[in-house]
């Protein structure tokens, strides 16, 4: 069972953990949440990485939603922004592609190349 | 065409409230099998809109948006409703805020199903860190209150909501909450 005096336990856990997060410049992973992208799967694609990134204790990640990018075709469209990186863009993102991102990109710093917009668009023909 | 649960309306809907500046957003879900109706409304205290702009955006060639010049989301939400023998309802008020609400029969075929709720104001919590949110749902007289002003109150000012450990509390609490009142809505 769930209740609010549970939540008491979990602010002591997390105060501890708070300072740390402050310190460093974080990543964000920013999800497109207008008409086309929650009507397209944004909303289990958005929930998958917040999942993941429970799961796996990864700190320093926050994931956040935008408007319209404005290629509602490719919903849902999710970009990561990794301080002193460029911006990657993934396309037509699904829940089962998430935790591949996760893995390769948010924790190890290799952009999985073949879900990224550019890719997609160069092998549209 | 339209959206295939009515949960995800109701994420559609609010990000026009996030837009509006609103820092209180009260959605209020009422089931009454009894009159075999449903009311589903967002409620929130952004920006408003004047009678004229209100009655605009209803049309799907209206928005505020510049990355294109169609919008949607309310008239998706409107014919949704009215398609199961439903009503659509806009009260805005510039500066004070803006209430959108529709009904559904809820034995109409085309009626969506509700949908994931509980992934719904999760995933708006975690993401829009500076707005409260209310999730008030009754089914049958039954209600469960789901308010982030509470669990704001016992967090304490230095506790994000969008901590993974918090987030995971939101979502099986209001799974819990929502499981107990179902019937298979």
């Amino acid at each position: 069972m769930k209740s609010l005096q549970e939540l008491e336990a979990i602010r002591k856990k997390t105060l501890e953990s708070i300072n740390l997060r402050k310190e460093n410049a974080g990543t964000r992973i920013v999800v497109g949440m207008a008409t086309c992208g929650i009507a397209a799967g944004a909303r289990p694609v958005l929930a998958s990485f917040m999942d993941e990134i429970a799961r796996r204790s990864i700190q320093n990640v926050v994931v956040a939603q935008t408007g319209c990018i404005g290629i509602c075709r490719l919903e849902p469209i999710v970009e990561v922004y990794k301080p002193d990186q460029e911006k990657v863009t993934y396309c037509k993102v699904t829940p089962d592609m998430v935790s591949r991102i996760v893995t390769e990109h948010i924790v190890n710093d290799r952009v999985v190349s073949e879900y990224t917009i550019g890719y997609y668009e160069n092998n549209q023909k | 065409m339209f959206m295939k649960e009515i949960a995800l309306h109701v994420m559609d809907i609010v990000q026009n409230s996030i837009s509006a500046g609103a820092t209180l957003i009260e959605i209020n879900v009422n089931v009454r099998h009894d009159i075999d109706e449903m009311s589903v409304s967002v409620n929130d205290n952004g920006c408003g809109m004047s009678r004229e702009q209100a009655n605009k955006v209803i049309s799907p060639f209206a928005t505020s948006r510049t990355t294109r010049k169609v919008g949607l989301g309310i008239p998706f939400f409107k014919a949704g409703a009215e398609v199961c023998d439903g009503t659509f309802t806009l009260n805005s008020e510039p500066g004070v805020g803006t209430f959108i609400g529709v009904t559904y029969r809820i034995s109409h075929i085309d009626r969506p199903p509700m949908g994931d709720m509980a992934e719904t104001m999760v995933t708006l919590v975690a993401c829009n860190e500076s707005i409260d949110f209310v999730y008030d749902y009754t089914v049958d007289g039954n209600r469960f209150v789901f308010d982030t002003r509470e669990i704001r109150k016992i967090l304490g000012e230095e506790v994000p909501l969008n901590l993974p450990d918090i987030t995971t509390w939101m979502k099986d609490y209001l799974y819990q909450g929502i499981e107990e009142l179902n019937g298979g809505i």
